[in-house]
């Protein structure tokens, strides 16, 4: 399995975390990334990010304080 | 928990509620083109609790500690309030005193500035134009990595100061505030004259603020995150809010009476183009790069954002200094000082903006 790339974007504010994680899906172009947040609005965002960058969003999960996002594009 | 507001027709609704809501306050008393104005209404709290003595903007409104409120109350009931402050404070407390400086040169925030082109005011489209300008070059300094820092997680007493301070603020409306309907003990000032005295009935004026609170909240409804979005991200979502609170209000004001067209004589506002554009460009560049408009930043404030608390005791600070230093604009015009502090504004703006830049 491919390396992981992750981007942690907690503490930051929008639209931190959607630039940070729409940087690296630009940049892989493709595969496999997590974005950990704790921004109200970030989840929502970054999630229409990757939609219209034809990511997918696989997963949302919420851990100590923080939403985990698992993103895809094949 | 999904969040139903999240989706195209929630922002939708909300920037559509929002607007009505605006139309029907000034219906209600509220000043005219004025039924929302988060800078006018923290400029007439700094009035009433005597940090200005300008007779006529001078009323604790129960609007602004409504939306905080509302806020708090629709972040814990959906698990996100969460005490956090540490990004800059201080930085954002004075990019608080910047876009309250500039919005009171072009006499309105972005909601005011959307709620007088809904009334007709043709002044606004300077303003607005000014706010692009202003949101436009902070995105420039977001892509060139722009960055406040990280806030870190505050035990909970941190983030419920800024709803204290609201209560407070109810308390001290119901108790202090001149009243010609019910006694109280008068210890804050009122204005009898101007716009100060426009005010709709406390009930509705907080009801309407408790329910803009929550839909915001849910919402992330903001018109610098608007402008922001669409420019950054090309993402028309919270564009088509605040598109909706323009048409809502627009087609509120035809049916009530309120839209009368034209830039000569409109309310609360004065036909310096120039100045009306520089004001509001200073004041989006604040906005930019603290995060949210002022309306978001007391949402935020209220869901247990400190640095957010900042920029809004910042916009407190600077309301009260704008009129007792000339910076505020009147409908006669531009105050006495107005280009001075405008000039600042956006010069502190600009620094704060080059010396936050964290990549190369």
């Amino acid at each position: 399995m491919a390396d992981l790339k992750i981007v942690d974007a907690r503490g930051l504010s929008c639209p931190q975390p959607v630039l940070e994680a729409s940087d690296l899906m630009d940049s892989l172009g493709s595969g496999r990334i997590e974005v950990l947040t704790d921004c109200g609005a970030s989840p929502e965002n970054v999630g229409r990010a990757a939609k219209a960058k034809g990511w997918r969003l696989v997963s949302s999960a919420e851990e100590s304080g923080a939403v985990r996002l698992v993103l895809e594009k094949p | 928990m999904r969040n139903l507001f999240s989706a195209r027709s929630g922002i939708l609704a909300a920037g559509g509620i929002i607007g009505l809501v605006a139309a029907l306050l000034q219906y209600a008393g509220n000043p005219a083109n004025m039924g929302i104005c988060v800078a006018c209404f923290v400029r007439d709290i700094a009035g009433a609790l005597g940090l200005h003595q300008a007779g006529v903007v001078q009323y604790l409104r129960p609007e602004i500690p409504g939306f905080v409120l509302g806020s708090l109350v629709a972040a814990l009931a959906t698990g996100e309030f969460r005490a956090r402050a540490g990004s800059a404070p201080a930085t954002r407390f004075f990019l608080g005193m910047c876009a309250m400086a500039g919005a009171l040169v072009f006499l309105g925030c972005p909601w005011r500035a959307l709620l007088r082109l809904a009334g007709g005011d043709g002044n606004a489209l300077f303003g607005i134009a000014g706010l692009i300008v202003g949101v436009f070059v902070g995105t420039r300094f977001f892509k060139a990595g722009y960055s406040l820092g990280r806030s870190q997680t505050q035990t909970w007493s941190a983030g419920v100061m800024v709803a204290l301070a609201a209560l407070a603020l109810l308390g001290a409306r119901v108790l202090l505030s001149p009243d010609p309907a019910v006694p109280t003990l008068g210890w804050l000032f009122a204005s009898l004259k101007g716009p100060g005295a426009a005010r709709a009935p406390l009930m509705i004026s907080l009801g309407a603020g408790l329910l803009i609170g929550v839909l915001a909240q849910r919402s992330r409804f903001c018109t610098m995150g608007a402008l922001r979005d669409l420019i950054l991200f090309r993402q028309l979502h919270l564009f088509s809010g605040i598109l909706a609170f323009l048409l809502v209000a627009f087609a509120a004001n035809l049916v009530l009476g309120q839209f009368k067209p034209g830039f000569e004589g409109q309310p609360v506002a004065h036909t310096n183009a120039l100045w009306n554009f520089l004001g509001m460009a200073a004041s989006g560049l604040a906005f930019a790069l603290a995060g949210g408009c002022p309306g978001r930043q007391l949402i935020l404030a209220g869901e247990g954002d400190g640095d957010s608390a900042m920029f809004a005791v910042g916009m407190l600070v600077s309301a009260g200094l704008a009129h007792t230093m000339g910076w505020a604009s009147s409908p006669a015009g531009l105050g006495p000082n107005g280009a001075a502090a405008t000039f600042v504004a956006l010069g502190f703006c600009l620094l704060v903006g080059f010396v936050n830049l964290k990549k190369a």
